[in-house]
């Protein structure tokens, strides 16, 4: 099972798609590791560089309908190959969020009150959040602040991060 | 107990499991496959030594997305999807000469019925539940289980009912309703949600013109919209169903299973009236930017692209060909116009239509997906702006640093006679 801890990458705002995630002229390579560069490469959002802000960074906290538009799964292979493989959103579109699922990696929804604390309170450079699967809590820490945030997955969900993903939950039970 | 929506009727009738909570898993009656998302799928189930598909009749793949070939990465997708298909004996593949945009060439070649379940790695295969289906796109691991076991999991569907009364006015289309009911709910208005769309004003419509309001569905998170099977839909499947029914009426009589109960429960229900429309454009980089043409008018642009799996159907060649008859293109524009599949490229050839298009100056391609996406075949450069029938105006979408305006296929003819964008209710006969 993937370990679900690091530094946050905090990306302020809504509607973040997944052409921003990884544009579609890279969707004509046929390995994942191959994306590791372009991750949000075209996103819109002032003062983000994906040169300089992506390093060392290893979850992503961020607002509404992370993800939408194409179904491509090369979103959260983006996020793997650069070791993201947790986002923390108010909400995910249908498919960015189940695909995170089928890779065996974590896409987490917070209340909308939740997100704007982590936003206002623990935002700086050295945020760091943990997630405890077995406990459903997120631990967040930034300058000498922490936090324990609870959260809910369905059962499913959890069983696909605990399997590696889809592919070897439905071969074995279907 | 209530009554069930057409999504409810399709799950239940399709139901293998319910794993956890409302996860339910289903089984499906088709996958369809294009050559972008799908080798790597079949790369991960041959390196996990699954390399089998679970009914070969039930797979249609095809390569659409950059065709011919552009390059060395572009050769090796389509020659993985080939290799594969030949190995499996996929029987329908459809190669370079036969290939076109995926969600136009398989409701045309009939593999698309009222309550089927059908999922494909492309975000715009909602465009099937116009045929009264449950049609999902879906991430490469799921397409991956549903070529592998021919299931996939979804949450138990909850539904939005959209109602519209009334008659589209003249120069208004299904692309405008669309483009309508995403400003209206928004990018986020129907996630997780099934779209019904029904009403007079969808009754009345074409299964192009159907194809078009679900193709969209998706640009306001829905996982699928659904027009439900009448008239209209027995006529266009006929020659695929003949055998099976001994009348159309007999045909109508089993897809009416798959109309919603008249004491369904929905999460919302809206009702639009149609009349009130105006033609609408897109502005910004998200398609609930949507204002009337009329306070777009005179923007400036620079390519004029028709096609996609939105509007690139012969009813949108038939609609702007009628505009550009006889007439010339504006020289500040280049105009890119891409037939949907080679079906269609014929029946405007016979037509008329390709003329037409040609001699107002037009470029006409072979079907692809390219350009809606920025891979090929009409590309946009920094600062450029397109008048398109696409889907998608996301930054980037159709070249980087450009700006993509989505609008009906009227809009966009009458844009290109005019080099901005205009009303094409001013170019009328």
């Amino acid at each position: 099972m993937n370990r679900f801890s690091g530094n946050v990458l905090f990306l302020n705002r809504s509607d973040i798609n997944t052409d921003e995630i990884i544009p579609a002229k890279y969707l004509t390579e046929i390995s994942k590791e191959a994306l590791k560069p372009y991750l949000l490469e075209d996103l819109v959002l002032e003062g983000f560089d994906p040169a300089k802000d992506l390093a060392n960074r290893r979850v992503i906290v961020t607002r509404a309908n992370f993800g939408c538009g194409s179904s491509r799964e090369h979103a959260p292979w983006a996020l793997e190959v650069n070791d993201i493989r947790m986002v923390i959103a108010e909400s995910f579109a249908r498919i960015f969020r189940q695909n995170m699922f089928n890779c065996g990696m974590l896409a987490i929804e917070l209340p909308a009150e939740e997100i704007d604390r982590l936003f206002n309170e623990f935002s700086g450079n050295n945020a760091t959040i943990e997630a405890n699967l077995e406990k459903k809590i997120l631990h967040v820490a930034s300058d000498g602040k922490t936090a324990e945030i609870g959260f809910s997955i369905s059962g499913f969900d959890e069983a696909l991060v605990k399997a590696g993903g889809w592919l070897e939950f439905a071969d074995t039970h279907y | 107990m209530a009554g069930k929506t057409v999504a409810e009727k399709i799950f239940n009738a399709h139901h293998i499991d319910n794993p956890a909570g409302d996860m339910h898993v289903i089984s499906l009656d088709a996958v369809f496959c294009h050559e972008i998302t799908t080798p790597v799928a079949i790369n991960d189930l041959a390196a996990k030594g699954k390399d089998r598909v679970f009914d070969s009749g039930k797979i249609m793949a095809v390569i659409d997305h950059v065709t011919p070939a552009k390059d060395s990465k572009t050769a090796l997708q389509g020659k993985i999807l080939r290799d594969w298909a030949r190995r499996h004996n996929i029987k329908n593949f459809f190669d370079v000469g036969r290939n076109g945009v995926c969600h136009a060439l398989f409701p045309e070649k009939g593999f698309v019925r009222p309550g089927y379940t059908i999922i494909m790695g492309d975000s715009h295969t909602c465009t099937h539940g116009a045929f009264g289906a449950f049609a999902a796109g879906v991430g490469t691991t799921d397409l991956a289980v549903g070529i592998l076991k021919g299931v996939c999991a979804f949450r138990y569907p909850q539904s939005i009912k959209i109602v519209v009364n009334g008659d589209l006015p003249g120069g208004v289309f299904a692309k405008d309703l669309i483009l309508h009911i995403i400003g209206k709910i928004g990018v986020n208005g129907a996630t997780d949600r099934v779209i019904e769309f029904a009403g007079p004003a969808v009754e009345k419509m074409s299964m192009e013109s159907r194809m078009t309001l679900c193709n969209m569905a998706v640009e306001a998170g829905a996982t699928s919209g659904i027009c439900y099977p009448d008239e209209t839909t027995v006529a266009y499947l006929w020659p695929f169903i003949n055998g099976q029914y001994p009348s159309k009426a007999d045909a109508l009589a089993d897809y009416r299973l798959w109309l919603p109960d008249p004491d369904a429960e929905y999460d919302k229900i809206i009702e639009i009236n149609a009349s009130a429309l105006a033609p609408l454009v897109t502005f910004g980089y998200r398609p609930d930017n949507v204002k009337p043409v009329s306070e777009m008018e005179k923007t400036p642009v620079d390519q004029v692209y028709i096609g996609s799996c939105t509007n690139g159907r012969i009813e949108d060649l038939r609609t702007a060909a009628g505009i550009l008859k006889g007439k010339r293109i504006s020289d500040s524009v280049r105009g890119v116009v891409s037939p949907a599949t080679p079906g269609i490229f014929s029946q405007a050839l016979e037509e008329g239509i390709i003329k037409i298009f040609m001699d107002s100056g037009f470029c006409v391609t072979n079907p692809t997906c390219g350009a809606c996406l920025g891979m090929s075949c009409g590309v946009i450069a920094k600062g450029e702006v397109c008048a398109s029938t696409t889907n998608r105006n996301f930054n980037g979408r159709m070249g980087k640093g450009g700006m993509v305006h989505l609008m009906s296929p009227a809009t966009a003819a009458a844009t290109a006679l005019a080099g901005h964008i205009t009303n094409s209710n001013l170019y009328k006969g």
